[in-house]
């Protein structure tokens, strides 16, 4: 079966830019969830989120294609640029049809498309930008992508909420077992705007609590929502064999596992996340007792925390596992936290390190879970889970290991 | 062993009627579906024309709160996968829904109910700070499209992968593709897949007016979408949905199904080009049928007919025609082609489930729906575009294109399985 390893990571977060930044971060649990400054939160209940500070779009691209796109993927045309630079992949080392685009979206280029609403509503039709065709759909990220870098192979896109990220990636190293060399993959979100605000208000699952330390508590007796945030990782994935033609490419890890579920509408069904993670194992061939950290979803809510930690309880034991997430440190990213939560599994295989969880004070003690919080902890790791959920009933789980 | 993907049902929600034999009918005829909007007062705007769907979610069995839940464009996929599950034959409730996924096309998701909000909470634009008073309950849903595909995974009880894909106006192939790949790599046993749109709202129309892609021939609806000929000035919108189930083949054939086809092979390719520009070459579309073919275990000479992309703009039909000669030599002209979107308008991310679909039935009923408004070829386009009238052939294998916005460039060939009668 052909292999996927990941060469090249591109990271944009409210912790750091770039691999490097974004790990020392997060090692250190640096906390990145603030006052919102994108817009102004006065009038909403919801008043902190996790923004990519320090991000100027027109230091990296091309002036004209500011006019043309949203934040997200201006985020997402940079990363992809880092990801490429980090694996050292330089244009014609590899036939331009064997270069894979798959991107995760949850809602498009939504602060362009409120703008572009604005001005049909306010001003007329002939107000709205030549742009707004496609900078505002959820494909548009991956047409960027290609055109770019002038790739040629297969393009896809898929939305599954929160699990997306995740399914991208799945999605990626499906392609390369259909033949192509090298997929860039992940997802980079950014829904900061008002207009995108009411909805995630709306969505039931923001937390209340405006209180940066104490706003998202997964697994805590205080759980109560989420924050939101923006971000993301778009990665290179490819064969060894395509790696191998450029001397001195760093390999990470190896995508070596991947399931996705769905949950039944019917309260007597269980939950789906426990057999994406089996799933997930068996197709990386794997034993539970080889992983040696789990990436949670750590939706925040307590219900959805419980269903979690029981999954992980029925497939590691009580305490069997170290569980960290990351996520509590910038916030959920949508498209992008899954993605994101891969690069941390694969960085934390790199660096020998699982990054704590941070702001979680009072674990559910019934969950039974060995969280790793507030302090990174060092060691050996060889293998890694990544589990993701998606509003609607999305599961996914991603087994990543060292390569050898 | 290698596993096949087949299709074993279909249900069907399009201009000119709801389910697949009104659907059929309007193809066979090849009588045109489009007229001027009746959605919302169209009068501001460039182009004024769609194919819109006679679709009362009352009748077609919906309840009040599915109603108010749903976009319209959920609520098509509901309606056309209860048809495709029972024309499936297939118990769901009978099946391990771990083995069942979904995996739904859409280009532009609940756009008409966002807009909608949108106008509510900005009051019509004058706040960029929206309202959070007047958010509806299920706004994030409308948000995010993946909340259609949980809709249809209820419906049909799916526990296995479940995904919205969304590639713009290639969607609605390249989800039936993902969706094979599934069941051929063993992820599921059954997939319900498809796509559904229901973009005919004020931003959607104004999109396609600001860079002039859509016709503005106001005066004669009914035949402004004129694929392939000289008199064409773009496309005209639609809407629809058409949803499809597919099988493993040992799994349709222990229950003795009825099996309309085989997805033979399917590729997609970006063109690195141009957001919204096609290269008249057509070369990328030339790839993605070639891999499709190679996949099928197809030579180009087996093609019996090509169901085009056929969108109504010039670039659009030299690229494809480019394309198709290229990958399938002097046979393409040989080779009835048709576009359905001459009767049914484009649908974005629905119309290539929905050309999936006619050309299963294309296979059924041994007869190629025409292209239709086509009087005048233009003689750019050489091949044979099957103007006005339908024709009777006996077609084994079909290949079907697509081609959109981002650069995406897709096709799917469509084959007959031997022994697979009702």
């Amino acid at each position: 079966m052909t292999r996927a390893v990941v060469t090249g990571i591109g990271i944009a977060s409210p912790t750091g830019l770039g691999p490097t930044a974004y790990w020392r971060a997060t090692l250190q649990g640096e906390a990145a969830i603030k006052p919102i400054t994108r817009f102004d939160s006065a009038n909403y209940w919801a008043k902190i989120a996790g923004e990519v500070p320090g991000f100027e779009a027109g230091r990296h691209l091309q002036g004209r294609l500011l006019p043309q796109t949203d934040h997200m993927t201006r985020l997402t045309l940079v990363g992809t640029d880092w990801a490429l630079r980090g694996a050292g992949v330089q244009p014609n080392d590899i036939p331009d049809t064997d270069i894979a685009v798959i991107t995760a979206a949850t809602a498009g280029g939504y602060e362009f498309g409120q703008r572009e609403l604005q001005k049909l509503w306010l001003q007329g039709p002939e107000y709205v930008s030549a742009y707004q065709s496609f900078a505002w759909f959820y494909a548009v990220n991956t047409g960027q992508i290609s055109i770019r870098h002038g790739t040629r192979g297969p393009g896809a896109v898929v939305v599954s909420e929160q699990a997306g990220g995740i399914d991208s990636i799945g999605h990626a190293r499906r392609q390369l077992r259909k033949g192509v060399q090298l997929a860039l993959t992940g997802g980079m979100d950014s829904s900061l705007c008002p207009w995108a605000w009411v909805a995630h208000q709306a969505s039931g699952r923001l937390s209340r609590n405006n209180n940066p330390k104490r706003a998202y508590l997964p697994f805590d007796r205080d759980a109560a929502g989420y924050v939101a945030g923006e971000g993301g990782a778009i990665m290179v994935v490819e064969t060894p064999e395509s790696a191998a033609g450029r001397p001195g490419t760093r390999i990470y890890g190896e995508i070596v596992g991947y399931a996705s579920t769905f949950d039944s509408k019917m309260p007597s069904r269980e939950p789906g996340l426990k057999r994406a993670a089996e799933l997930a194992l068996r197709d990386a061939g794997m034993d539970a007792s080889e992983i040696d950290v789990v990436f949670a979803d750590a939706a925040g809510i307590p219900e959805l925390d419980k269903a979690e930690a029981d999954a992980i309880k029925a497939i590691f034991g009580p305490y069997g596992v170290p569980v960290t997430a990351p996520k509590t440190m910038t916030g959920r990213l949508f498209a992008g936290g899954g993605s994101l939560d891969v690069a941390s599994a694969i960085l934390s295989i790199y660096w020998s390190a699982i990054p704590p969880t941070i702001n979680v004070e009072n674990l559910v003690p019934e969950y039974e879970l060995d969280l790793v919080m507030n302090e990174a902890r060092h060691g050996k790791i060889k293998a890694a889970l990544v589990l993701g959920r998606g509003k609607g009933g999305y599961n996914s789980a991603m087994v990543v290991r060292e390569y050898r | 062993m290698s596993r096949r993907a087949v299709i074993t049902g279909v249900g069907v929600v399009a201009p000119g009627g709801i389910g697949t034999k009104a659907y059929w009918k309007l193809l066979s005829e090849g009588r045109t579906a489009t007229r001027t909007i009746t959605h919302f007062d169209a009068s501001p705007y460039r182009s004024r024309m769609a194919g819109e769907a006679d679709f009362d979610p009352v009748r077609e069995g919906l309840t009040p709160q599915e109603i108010r839940r749903l976009d319209r464009a959920a609520q098509f996929a509901v309606v056309a996968g209860r048809e495709a599950m029972s024309d499936s034959g297939i118990e769901f409730d009978q099946l391990d829904p771990g083995r069942i996924g979904v995996s739904l096309g859409t280009a532009v998701g609940c756009t008409t109910s966002l807009e909608r909000e949108f106008i509510v909470g900005s009051d019509r634009g004058k706040y960029w700070e929206v309202d959070q008073s007047y958010a509806v309950p299920h706004l994030y849903d409308y948000f995010t499209p993946s909340s259609m595909a949980t809709e249809l995974a209820w419906t049909v009880g799916a526990e296995g992968p479940v995904s919205v894909v969304s590639t713009g106006c290639t969607s609605g192939l390249d989800s039936v593709g993902y969706a094979a790949e599934l069941i051929m790599e063993g992820s599921a046993d059954v997939v319900v897949t498809g796509g559904t749109e229901a973009p005919l709202s004020p931003i959607t129309v104004v999109c396609f007016d600001v860079i002039r892609a859509s016709s503005t021939r106001n005066d004669d609806p009914t035949t402004a979408c004129r694929p392939f000929d000289k008199t064409r000035d773009g496309l005209v919108l639609g809407e629809g949905c058409a949803i499809i189930v597919l099988e493993e083949l040992e799994h349709a054939r222990a229950r003795g199904a009825h099996i309309y086809g085989e997805i033979g092979g399917f590729a997609s390719r970006c063109n690195a080009y141009h957001m919204t520009g096609l290269h008249p070459e057509g070369i990328e579309m030339s790839d993605a049928i070639n891999i499709a073919l190679k996949q099928a275990r197809a030579d180009a000479t087996d093609v019996g007919y090509i169901n085009a992309h056929g969108s109504g703009t010039k670039q659009n039909d030299l690229h494809e025609t480019a394309a198709f000669k290229r990958s399938l030599g002097a046979h393409a002209f040989k080779t009835p082609v048709s576009g359905f979107k001459s009767m049914i308008g484009h649908s974005l991310g629905a119309i290539g489930s929905l050309e999936i679909v006619g050309s299963l039935l294309a296979f059924e009923q041994d007869l190629i729906p025409p292209t239709a408004n086509l009087h005048e070829p233009d003689p750019e386009c050489d091949l044979d575009y099957t103007p006005l009238v339908a024709r009777e052939k006996k077609v084994n294998t079909v290949l079907t294109v697509g081609s959109g916005f981002g650069g995406f460039q897709s096709a799917m060939v469509l084959k007959k399985v031997e022994g697979a009668g009702r």
